[in-house]
């Protein structure tokens, strides 16, 4: 096997003396959807935002392509050809959807901008019609595809998705992951997806991390996380009493 | 009504100056949320550059107006502009991710140290400037009282507008203009498009101290007379305005600086001289209770 695309190794997240992740090993391949899931507080998306160097790891490595962007600054890291789509989608309120997608545009100089916009309208032809509308009057759904679509224009090598299904209506839902499972198969394109819909997430994904209180706990191919019983219990059939039980 | 005429054509000269200043304060709020406290005192520098640079040009033999005049411009903003830079970089930078206050305390010592400075380095007395520019127009004169409008009156409303209409420019259309707003948006999701956060808040610092300098500038023609102590009374009218216009607006602090002139100057007119800063103040007061947003500003609305 090749080297990965991103290799995470040891990773030790803190907020001021709180440990958020406590050595945390996760690869994601070339070509590959890589699902994490976790109940909330377990540190998917400090481990999101480690990633993008904000907050940075106090230790341990975080390798992309092979090099170590550990200490980089956030917008060289991004330069890198990372891409988010972050938690709460974070558009921003007072701009038009073509500005916010300009935006996600920036880091490639505009040399091929068309041709992207293209590409993200073709996926979500819905912010074709939006386009003059500013981004805080948007649907939830549509904050959502523009997050993605942001996130797409900067060409990104990596897409890093943060719980695109929160709060969506179902059909949305399946809208926004068969995009997802779209720009993986069509375009190989390798994303990393944290989500809370475990059932959704781990039956796209090629492979899956269960995280739980900042460390890995189980990881294998998706489908079979899928039958785990501990994963089953924890986080499908009831899933209440979660964390306890998938420790 | 003669007497009004003038009134708002001095109103709108000092409100110009005003919201040259008030820029600088809603632009460092609006991305970093945080109140400039040192801005005044470097509007304050800026006019003394201003006054350095033009007894330079007179030493080395530049007389003519238009020409010193220019080139007062260009040094003033400069020099001041790498102030701005300096006091972000030295004052505010290592503060960031502080807790909120730390970088409000900072600012306050800042201005103290910039005041302190020009005082022992320039002396505390005032500083005059021969009046370069002379001469206007008479609008009205019929009887006793004749409505003025002087050369340098029109030159400071001529230069706000046409910096504002190239600051509106830079912010509605250019690469920097759109960082500068992602920044003031959301600024965590600013760096996560790859904006490099760092450079855009040191280039907000900067374009901000220029346009003091001009103010500056403005300042030192429009009164000749320059002291340590004028950056932090026109700061606060400064910030004032930035407030009553709602502070983050941009068009806000325009408008907000030009009422605080009219105001002022008006309140000056009719009422007392003494108290016109009181007048000023007083509107501090009354907008931060009846009006917190100010005329412009956005109501805090956190959607989720």
């Amino acid at each position: 096997m090749s080297a990965p695309l991103l290799s995470i190794r040891g990773v030790k997240t803190f907020y001021g003396n709180i440990m958020a992740l406590a050595g945390v090993d996760l690869d994601v391949c070339e070509g590959e959807i890589v699902t994490l899931i976790g109940a909330n507080g377990a540190g998917k998306s400090t481990l999101m935002m480690t990633i993008c160097g904000t907050p940075q790891a106090r230790e341990g490595t975080i390798l992309f392509e092979g090099r170590d962007i550990t200490r980089l600054p956030t917008h060289e890291i991004i330069r890198s050809h990372i891409a988010q789509a972050p938690e709460g989608r974070r558009i921003f309120p007072r701009m038009t959807v073509y500005e916010n997608l300009q935006l996600g545009a920036a880091v490639t100089g505009f040399a091929h901008f068309d041709q992207d916009l293209k590409r993200v309208f073709t996926l979500f032809p819905t912010l074709a019609e939006r386009r003059e509308q500013r981004g805080g009057t948007l649907s939830g759904g549509e904050q959502q595809m523009l997050s993605i679509g942001r996130a797409l224009m900067s060409r990104p090598r990596l897409l890093l998705l943060d719980e695109p299904s929160l709060g969506l209506a179902p059909l949305l839902v399946q809208q926004i992951f068969e995009a997802i499972r779209n720009l993986n198969e069509r375009e190989g394109l390798a994303i990393f997806l944290v989500e809370q819909n475990a059932h959704h997430a781990l039956k796209l994904a090629h492979r899956g991390y269960v995280l739980v209180n900042g460390l890995i706990t189980l990881e294998g191919a998706g489908r079979e996380l899928l039958e785990r019983p501990e994963v089953r219990e924890a986080y499908l059939d009831g899933g209440r009493r979660r964390t306890e039980q998938a420790r | 009504m003669d007497y009004f005429l003038q009134q708002l054509i001095n109103g709108i000269a000092l409100g110009s100056i005003y919201g040259l200043v008030a820029i600088g304060y809603t632009m460092v709020y609006g991305i970093i949320g945080m109140i400039n406290f040192a801005h005044g005192d470097v509007f304050m520098v800026g006019a003394f550059l201003a006054l350095i640079a033009f007894l330079a040009l007179v030493a080395i033999g530049v007389t003519a107006v238009p020409l010193a005049l220019f080139l007062v411009l260009l040094i003033a903003m400069l020099l001041t502009a790498l102030y701005g830079w300096a006091v972000e970089r030295l004052a505010y930078r290592p503060l960031r991710g502080s807790f909120r206050l730390a970088p409000l305390i900072s600012a306050i010592g800042m201005s103290i140290v910039l005041q302190n400075y020009i005082q022992i380095t320039q002396g505390a007395r005032v500083k005059p400037l021969p009046p370069l520019i002379t001469g206007g127009y008479t609008l009205l004169d019929h009887g006793g009282f004749a409505v003025q409008l002087s050369n340098i009156q029109i030159i400071i409303v001529f230069t706000t507008f046409v910096l504002m209409l190239a600051f509106s420019w830079l912010v509605a259309a250019t690469r920097l203009g759109r960082d500068m707003r992602a920044c003031e948006q959301d600024l965590k999701m600013a760096s996560l498009v790859g904006v490099d956060v760092d450079r855009t808040i040191s280039l907000t610092f900067v374009i901000g101290a220029a346009l003091a300098a001009v103010a500056g500038i403005m300042y030192l023609l429009y009164y000749g007379v320059i002291d340590f102590f004028i950056g932090f009374v026109a700061g606060v009218k400064a910030f004032t305005a930035a407030v009553l216009g709602g502070i983050g607006s941009l068009p806000g602090a325009m408008l907000g600086g030009l009422l605080i002139g009219l105001i002022e100057t008006f309140w000056s007119a009719y009422f007392s001289i003494e108290y016109k800063d009181v007048a000023s103040f007083s509107i501090l007061v009354l907008v931060l209770i009846f009006l917190p947003t100010g005329i412009l500003g956005r109501p805090e609305v956190e959607k989720v």
